[in-house]
């Protein structure tokens, strides 16, 4: 019994979508100096408002845009006692999370059970038949596409333009862009609600078409998860991708391994894709200087003005 | 009622962080510690209707309060104790891995009733457990499981490898097996009760390694989704999970707790309240088979009642011999059925299964 390549490789790209979309947002909040610790609760709120939406309106686009405002709408909780009442960014990141898990079991509580409407495959079916290459290029919906487009979008705003570079001047020093005329806490504010859209369409990923129906506490640690890959990433979005596709692959493929009744020890398997993340950190962070250089210098620094 | 509702992430009770209810000790106060969310529609959902139960029967001379999504570990014995101080004379915890913090806190507690649900350590005075025969209704699902497979390639998503789970795999195998002789079984252990991403991910790499049916020991409906999807078929766990009827759900194994937190609740009032090991099935009633749908073939649903009456009235052992171990050792000869304290501690595979079980 050997592993198909292919419906693993399908399997893990779906698998990595949520925490992908996750922390390609939470990515960009970091850069502009935040740390949004709520990125599980925003995730749910995602996942519970995106799944309420589709089943109401029959169109898992509408679910996956509701998912995206649900997400944002948290964050924009979060921006606003952190940005303009300056409270804590540790706690109140956590007190979202506690949050957005108990408003989402409560939101959801008629809607356990029911199947959401299907979201269709992107590309038509002559394509997907390809062998090997069809599936695994064409055989994903939209959002799979979007997630990936997004992080080029992210890579290139941050990398190629001005407003990538005046973000990343928030993050590293806020003190200096407000010198320079920048409207700090504006910008801040946007990249939050970035980072709750990003996280509440990851979440609506996972309630229309990962598990696809909804649970009280289904994202089961997918933010936390997703904020890790961020450190991970050491705050690149291709190594993002990287990373999510790293973790989601190992994961996909070591419950195949075991399906396939391949004799490796299942404690192995299981805690495989957190040891491979570990190792990963240890080498990247063994370069000393440049895992420091890379972590924005004012992450999770409170400012105002008359600083 | 006083809901102690509180759903709680790990990481934020790692931070200390709990909910509080206000004391109360004019009623008898009973705390229900649940190892996830109510809304699993599975095993935490079927020990809360237990829960809601003991509030029918007694209404007002009884106050309930819950914790749902609590970690096993220590984080429980803080949960525990919060109860207490809150008042609370009895407390079911109702999953294996909290079999030592509840030891834990009732030795410091003695004057407060525990009731650990799967576990078999009773350190003190004060701990009874309780568990379902389980395993009578997985013989059932895998009698059905045997006759409906085509690719003769059983998936089981199992969660830890405790006895529990590993008495299940063995008599859902054996049944099986007795059907169909060509039947194999792939079990993927996934370490969690509750992940419904997880579980999903699971079914899907057991369709995709060819099994046409899934037995799930974990609590979400998530794998009967991708079953759905997958035209395969898999059985409701814990709870009905009706709404996946006629298919994927073919039938169900049922946990029914209400009977006995009842009966268990109704002696601590009354003060004759003692240790106990209980362990019931689908005699007593504990364990319930759900409606077998349409789907399943009319003889085979009569041969599958058939082997339900006959467990329940005792008749008939699941775990009934000559069955051999894994390794071909005899571990009980013909006609032979086993004493329950070898069958709790269960940490072997019958003859048959491939595969290690993780230790």
């Amino acid at each position: 019994m050997v592993i198909d390549p292919v419906t693993l490789i399908v399997a893990l790209i779906g698998a990595s979508t949520p925490i992908l979309l996750a922390a390609i947002g939470e990515l960009v909040v970091e850069r502009s100096g935040v740390l949004n610790l709520g990125v599980e609760g925003m995730m749910i709120i995602g996942a519970v408002s995106g799944f309420i939406i589709a089943v109401n309106s029959g169109s898992p686009w509408l679910g996956f845009v509701g998912g995206a405002f649900g997400g944002a709408v948290l964050s924009l909780i979060f921006a606003i006692l952190t940005q303009y009442l300056l409270s804590n960014q540790v706690a109140t990141g956590l007190a979202l999370t506690l949050f957005g898990l108990g408003l989402a079991a409560l939101m959801g509580e008629a809607y356990a059970g029911i199947s959401p409407p299907m979201t269709p495959d992107l590309f038509p079916e002559a394509m997907r038949d390809i062998p090997a290459l069809g599936p695994i290029l064409f055989g994903h919906d939209l959002i799979v596409y979007v997630s990936l487009a997004l992080v080029a979008a992210v890579w290139f705003m941050l990398a190629h333009t001005r407003a990538g570079l005046i973000l990343r001047a928030v993050g590293e020093s806020h003190e200096a862009a407000h010198a320079l005329g920048y409207k700090v806490v504006r910008i801040r504010v946007l990249a939050i609600l970035f980072g709750g859209a990003c996280a509440g369409l990851g979440g609506a990923y996972l309630s229309l078409v990962r598990v696809p129906s909804w649970t009280e506490g289904m994202t089961a640690g997918a933010g936390w998860i997703a904020l890790a890959l961020v450190v991970f990433a050491s705050w690149k979005p291709w190594r993002a991708l990287l990373g999510a596709y790293l973790f989601g692959g190992i994961a996909a493929l070591q419950l195949r391994l075991q399906a396939a009744d391949i004799n490796i020890p299942v404690v192995l398997l299981d805690m495989s894709p957190y040891l491979v993340t570990i190792i990963v950190l240890v080498l990247i962070s063994s370069d000393k200087t440049r895992a420091a250089l890379n972590a924005p210098a004012a992450l999770g620094k409170v400012f105002h003005a008359s600083g | 009622m006083k809901k102690l509702t509180s759903l709680m992430a790990g990481a934020a009770l790692a931070l200390g962080l709990g909910a509080a209810a206000s004391a109360q000790d004019d009623s008898f106060q009973v705390g229900f510690v649940y190892v996830g969310p109510i809304g699993d529609y599975g095993w935490t959902w079927t020990h809360d209707q237990g829960r809601l139960a003991v509030e029918e029967t007694y209404g007002d001379a009884v106050e309930t309060v819950y914790t749902e999504s609590v970690p096993e570990g220590a984080d429980a014995e803080r949960v525990m104790t919060q109860m207490i101080l809150n008042g609370a004379d009895m407390i079911f915890t109702t999953s294996f891995g909290y079999m030592e913090a509840t030891n834990n806190v009732a030795a410091r507690f003695p004057d407060v009733r525990f009731e650990h649900a799967t576990g078999y350590r009773r350190d003190h005075d004060n701990v009874s457990t309780y568990s379902a025969r389980f395993y009578e209704g997985r013989a059932v699902m895998g009698h059905i499981a045997g006759h409906m497979t085509e690719s003769n390639i059983v998936g089981y998503i199992a969660s830890y490898p405790i006895p529990e789970v590993i008495r299940g795999i063995n008599s859902a195998y054996l049944h099986a097996a007795e059907v169909n002789p060509d039947v194999e079984f792939r079990v993927v252990w996934v370490y969690t009760w509750f992940d419904p991403a997880v579980e999903a991910d699971a079914a899907q790499a057991l369709v995709d390694a060819g099994a046409d049916v899934v037995l799930q020991h974990t609590d979400s409906t998530a794998p009967m989704t991708v079953l759905a999807e997958a035209d395969a078929f898999g059985f409701g766990q814990a709870s009905d999970m009706l709404q996946f009827a006629p298919a994927p759900r073919l039938s169900s194994i049922m946990d029914q707790w209400g009977d006995y937190y009842v009966r268990r609740v109704g002696e601590a009032m009354e003060g004759n309240w003692a240790q106990a090991d209980t362990w019931e099935g689908i005699g007593d009633g504990m364990v319930g088979i759900g409606e077998m749908t349409e789907t399943i073939p009319e003889e085979v649903r009569a041969s599958a009642a058939a082997l339900r009456d006959s467990i329940a009235s005792g008749a008939y052992h699941p775990f009934t011999g000559p069955i051999n171990r894994q390794d071909g050792s005899v571990w009980l000869a013909e006609g032979e059925t086993p004493e329950d304290g070898p069958l709790a501690g269960m940490d072997f595979y019958v003859e048959g299964i491939e595969g290690e079980i993780p230790n």
